[in-house]
């Protein structure tokens, strides 16, 4: 798996403090830790970058809505609304920051963030919210009749010094789908109805990936969402996509070291630029758009990254290209013993055979007896238990899965499986298997059991 | 101290931020696994730089997950929680679990009693905000296909964690299946995937070949691991079986030598004494037939006395006669279809024209498909029919057919307050009910349309 480097003589990183001194430029290994550092960060914690390039209208619009609201007491209520790993988080963050820049705004407004995966309930996510804008003070032991007296409550407790108005309240609901799903979508309903009933200024902004959400809103809901949605479709185009992939691996200007930086930033161009490397960044861009495996993809380079190899070169990336696109089961399939293997070739017999209909135990061994009895098979006929352990393994493996229906009455060896598998994933298993016997691998390759 | 190279995944010069003597204790405990170790290593990164915020690992059984990242954690002395799914039946039981082995037991103190993922979460951020993280905190979690059938969003939670509790922290899922069957329905963070791969023969022998016992030579060892691999490869891979087959079967091996019959280098006689041994071993202590201890005890005794009663011996219960009936009788009722009882079990059936006998393909055969349900009915005519005396229909036959069914001999289809047409299934095995007709002198492949 690990391509074997020549054994160059770099010094390890406790000798490098010391040569510190001598120089003005940083020694390698600092400086590959720096870069490992600001690298990361970037890849794996999300760091917000300076400006999102693919939505900068979508960024107009937010702050804009999210401005007037903070400044002019408006309510407003916005869905934002993209597949998995498309920005949306990092989209509310930059405009936020943006936001938080004008001091009125940082003075007043107040942020509260949910989560659907967190606040699973509506009483949790009331908690939340106490706690969030911190009046569990002022609530105290209270207790309220509905939902809506405590909402009411908590906002009236925000007013302002001079009583005349209560303060911004910007409400972040992540995985806004799942809050729909609460009993009666109280929370919703109860959020939504303040934003039209100009009790007080609060902009409501839901972050989902789900297209039809509007769908799972009940009517009263949706009559007072205002139906405001802000899509994150990804439309990069190649080279747009080939620009994101250098300006993610460049270094930023306020490195520690400028000279190393712009040795780096100019190798990553010329890598970029490298046709090999091109034709396997098209072969993700064209399977997903997304931030997310991008990341993935570039993090798998940069661990690479160290003073035996100072820089990416296309080796690494077709490496790592290699590990995204790997087939699981595939995998799984290499590890199984003969036995194990020589069923799964029964069962994909029986599947071809019967055009995927499910077996059960005793039909998949009725037919690997059929093989042994054959020719000369280097396979030693193995007793009925020692089967059975060996189909009870790819079991619990998931590799094959019982049909849905009362297991409980029928005997083991009668339960009727359906097999996970594909056949061309088999055959590529036969391929790779470490020293598969002939008879065995023809049996698997043949169309005709 | 060895002063061996370490192999090159391991080296310092990769992994900056390591001590060199802590990474050559890693690579001496991590036979075979460098290249996986050196991978995971690479990927976390120094102590204080961010990684991936979850980390998918897989690989069969005994694949060294567990043992590697167990290894790194501890010999390098990283903050972690090292918690097995199976041991928490509850999420409550991952939090507190969670929040002990990283903050300290008065975190998990502060966890209200029935704690839901937002306290926790909440309770997490309460501490890091106080004690912030130096260096990535790793949470383990063993067998994590579990956390599928746990509360609905706990695997979507631990996969993003590290954005939720906003800290320096990886999560890493271990498990044997692959990821596809985790995935949740509208889609979470993908983890890196990272397989681990199995170990090949060869590596099978350089591990066990580990174990050694010291009053033996190396040679003679590795001559057993060969002879073991040779029998049980073909069947397992799992290390931990073949560990345990191994160190069960060594000192009947070594016997011959013990007792002067044959030295160390013939390996031939070796082979020959204790080749039927392990033959045996396959059907006995690999299926759990008979437990270890039984079996070493069996080895001390020179003489057999007759053959292994395994676990499965123990359900051929001795039944009375009319019970043996009455089983015969189920096993026909189910494995023959109700049009051929005419033809078995009346007398003068006359001429059956042969073509409605002529057997179809082979999936229609019924010990392929599993026995059929039969009403009560059927089973007292095949039985009266099977039994030569005259049997009067009392009571006691009756209970019979009940207490059958709480041998689970037979298995009842219909539901229980069916009280006038109960159905029935025969749930035995080929073997059983050849051994039982066997006793009675009741030859019943002729009754068996299967056989025809």
């Amino acid at each position: 798996m690990d391509v074997p480097y020549p054994a160059k003589s770099f010094q390890s990183r406790v000798i490098m403090s010391k040569r510190k001194a001598k120089g003005a430029s940083k020694p390698i290994g600092e400086c590959i830790s720096q870069l490992q550092k600001c690298l990361r960060e970037r890849l794996c914690h999300n760091r917000i970058p300076s400006q999102l390039e693919a939505s900068e209208a979508q960024h107009k619009h937010l702050l804009g809505l999210l401005q007037r609201t903070a400044n002019n007491g408006e309510s407003n209520s916005v869905l934002i609304i993209g597949p998995r790993g498309s920005g949306k988080t990092a989209l509310l963050k930059c405009v936020l920051r943006d936001l938080l820049q004008e001091k009125e705004v940082q003075k007043n407004l107040l942020q509260v963030h949910l989560n659907g995966l967190l606040q699973t309930d509506d009483r949790i996510a009331l908690k939340e919210i106490t706690r969030q804008l911190n009046l569990e003070n002022v609530v105290g032991d209270k207790v309220f009749g509905s939902f809506a007296e405590n909402l009411v409550f908590l906002l009236e407790a925000l007013k302002k010094g001079d009583r005349s108005t209560t303060r911004p309240v910007l409400f972040v609901l992540d995985e806004f789908d799942l809050f729909a799903h609460h009993k009666n979508q109280t929370l919703l309903y109860n959020l939504l109805d303040v934003s039209q009933s100009a009790q007080a200024p609060v902009a409501v902004v839901g972050l989902t990936c789900r297209l039809d959400v509007l769908e799972l809103l009940e009517k009263r809901v949706k009559s007072r969402f205002s139906h405001r949605q802000i899509h994150l479709l990804s439309t990069l185009s190649f080279t747009q996509y080939l620009e994101q992939v250098a300006s993610q691996l460049s270094l930023p200007d306020d490195f520690p070291d400028r000279e190393f930086a712009l040795d780096w930033n100019s190798s990553m161009r010329r890598f970029c630029e490298d046709k090999s490397v091109e034709g396997i960044l098209q072969r993700h861009f064209n399977s997903s758009k997304d931030f997310c495996s991008l990341h993935m993809l570039l993090m798998l380079c940069l661990s690479r990254i160290s003073t035996v190899n100072p820089t990416i070169k296309p080796a690494d990336i077709l490496e790592a290209s290699r590990l995204c696109f790997s087939d699981a089961k595939s995998n799984m399939l290499h590890g199984l013993s003969i036995l194990e293997l020589c069923l799964v070739i029964a069962m994909k017999h029986l599947n071809d055979v019967y055009e995927g209909e499910p077996f059960n135990f005793q039909m998949v061994h009725n037919e690997f007896k059929k093989f042994l009895q054959r020719k000369s098979s280097s396979v030693y006929n193995f007793e009925q238990p020692v089967v059975m352990k060996a189909f009870e393994h790819l079991q619990q493996l998931e590799l094959i899965r019982p049909v849905d229906g009362s297991s409980a009455k029928t005997q083991r060896e009668y339960q009727l499986m359906n097999l996970a598998l594909d056949s061309s994933q088999i055959i590529e298993a036969l391929h790779k298997y470490p020293q598969c016997p002939t008879d065995i691998k023809q049996w698997g390759m043949s169309a005709f059991g | 101290m060895s002063s061996s190279p370490l192999p090159p995944p391991l080296q310092q010069q990769r992994h900056p931020g390591y001590e060199e003597e802590r990474l050559r204790r890693v690579a001496e405990q991590l036979p075979c696994r460098e290249v996986q170790a050196g991978m995971l290593l690479s990927l976390m990164g120094e102590p204080q730089q961010y990684s991936l915020p979850c980390i998918f690992i897989y690989g069969h059984r005994a694949s060294g997950k567990s043992y590697v990242v167990n290894v790194l954690l501890k010999e390098l002395e990283l903050p972690h929680a090292t918690i097995s799914c199976a041991e928490c039946i509850t999420a409550a039981l991952l939090f507190e679990q969670v929040l002990l082995a990283l903050f300290g037991g008065d975190a998990a103190a502060t966890l209200p009693r029935y704690p839901s993922l937002s306290d926790f979460v909440r309770i997490y951020r309460h501490h890091r905000s106080r004690a912030p993280a130096e260096q990535t905190r790793y949470i383990v979690l063993e067998k994590a296909e579990l956390l599928r059938d746990m509360d609905a969003n706990l695997l979507s939670v631990l996969v993003r964690l590290q954005e939720l509790v906003e800290d320096n922290l990886t999560v890493l899922l271990l498990s044997e299946l692959v990821w596809d069957t985790f995935r949740p329905n509208t889609g979470c963070l993908e983890p890196l995937p990272l397989h681990f791969p199995d170990y090949t023969k060869a590596e099978l022998h350089q591990i066990l070949s580990r174990d050694r016992h010291p009053s033996y030579s190396a040679d003679l060892y590795a001559s057993y691991i060969h002879i073991l691999l040779g029998i049980f490869y073909a069947v397992c891979r799992d290390l931990r079986e073949l560990r345990h087959l191994a160190a069960l079967n060594f000192t009947k091996f070594c016997e011959p030598v013990t007792e002067g019959k044959a030295k160390e280098s013939d390996t031939h006689k070796l082979w020959r004494n204790i080749e039927p041994h392990l033959k045996k071993a396959m059907q006995t202590v690999y299926l759990r037939e008979v437990s270890s201890l039984e079996w070493e005890k069996m080895q001390q005794v020179e003489t057999e006395t007759g053959p292994l009663r395994g676990l499965s011996a123990h359900t051929h219960v001795e039944l009375p006669f009319y019970s043996k009936f009455l089983l015969i009788a189920a096993y026909l009722a189910s494995y023959n279809p109700a049009r051929t009882d005419k033809r078995f079990f009346v007398k003068h059936h006359g001429k059956i024209k042969k073509t409605k006998f002529l057997k179809k393909n082979e999936k229609t055969s019924n010990h392929l498909l599993g026995p059929k349900p039969f009403p009560l009915d059927r089973l007292l005519a095949i039985f009266y029919s099977v039994v030569d005396s005259r049997v009067a229909p009392t009571a006691s036959i009756f209970s019979q057919i009940s207490s059958l069914v709480t041998l689970q001999l037979l298995t009842q289809v219909s539901h229980v307050d069916q009280l006038d047409a109960p159905k029935y299934k025969c749930a035995v095995s080929m073997d059983f009910i050849c051994a039982v007709s066997r006793t009675v002198n009741f030859d019943i492949i002729k009754y068996l349309y299967d056989f025809l």
